[in-house]
């Protein structure tokens, strides 16, 4: 076949250019999300340590009055 | 651990990529046979030529997990398969355009490398179920290694019966007689090369970490959910 004309071919090219950002995109927004989701596990987490560790003070100082 | 380096991989890759982008639209001429339809070759080729080695890397890393029983090994080779089947779909939709634009047809049953490539990405494909039927986490890694390395062998046979079915559809620019490419394409199609290979290792780097990052957050689960010493055990909330 013969080359194809410059605003002919401009599409292809484009679209083919335009498929592999989309899909570098799409694959960027997959990470981000699952880095959101490691971010609020991780704080959920930090809390939970953080009142067990006050829980515990808690309880040492009513053994340590109970004594 | 495996985010070292990252930014500064990152910030090469990003480089990389305008650089060959500007030489590819910019610097390399234009093709004679082709025209500017051309241009997807510096596209659809290194991603082809990157996720093929990919797969064979997948394969170099299962027979290291196999070898070690190191549970990275069975990450890397699991993370390179994921990327290269990602790249293998810009592969097909890329050569899917350029041959629609060349041939006048979005698909060619009867051209060795196209078909060839879909068996090697529909095969890689089945990848997925295979490991994920398997529920036991040291039996998955294992037999997904066996599939990993069995698959990764078949990549280098299948493009040698390609190159060998000679074929007079499929441009060969690499011939090593007659044709191949002229000092200003090769050029920018090796940085191309580059800037491809640089993309694949840092999205495999990235998927790495946060693969890592997500393990580690399950073990610092398990520990807080441990029952403290002489205490009941206290369960951390569970995020969906």
């Amino acid at each position: 076949m013969p080359a194809l004309p410059l605003d002919e071919a401009g599409k292809y090219v484009a679209g083919a250019y335009v498929v592999f950002v989309v899909l570098i995109v799409v694959y960027v927004a997959i990470m981000a999300a699952k880095l959101q989701r490691i971010e609020r596990e991780l704080r959920e987490l930090a809390a939970f340590a953080e009142a067990r560790a006050s829980g515990d003070q808690a309880a040492g100082v009513r053994e340590e009055v109970g004594a | 651990m495996y985010g070292k380096g990252l930014r500064q991989l990152s910030i090469a890759t990003v480089a990389a990529l305008a650089v060959s982008l500007s030489l590819v639209f910019f610097y390399a001429p234009l093709d004679a046979d082709q025209g500017f339809i051309q241009k997807i070759f510096y596209l659809h080729v290194p991603l082809a030529i990157v996720a093929l080695l990919g797969f064979i890397a997948g394969g170099v890393f299962a027979v290291a997990h196999l070898r070690s029983d190191e549970g990275r090994w069975d990450a890397y080779s699991y993370v390179s398969i994921h990327m290269s089947v990602i790249f293998g779909v810009a592969v097909l939709v890329t050569g899917s355009i350029w041959a629609k634009a060349s041939w006048g047809h979005w698909w060619v049953w009867d051209e060795p490398t196209l078909v060839s490539f879909l068996i090697v990405f529909l095969m890689y494909a089945t990848y997925y179920p295979f490991r994920y039927a398997i529920e036991d986490r040291d039996r998955q890694a294992r037999y997904a290694s066996v599939f990993a390395v069995t698959a990764g062998a078949f990549v280098p046979l299948n493009f040698m019966a390609v190159r060998l079915a000679e074929s007079l559809v499929h441009p060969r620019v690499f011939a090593t007689t007659g044709g191949g490419l002229p000092g200003s394409m090769m050029l920018t199609f090796l940085l191309s090369l580059t800037a491809i290979g640089l993309l694949w290792v840092t999205l495999v780097k990235f998927e790495l970490t946060a693969k890592s990052a997500s393990g580690q957050l399950k073990r610092l689960r398990r520990a807080l959910d441990a029952p403290p010493a002489g205490g009941r055990p206290r369960v951390a909330p569970e995020v969906s």
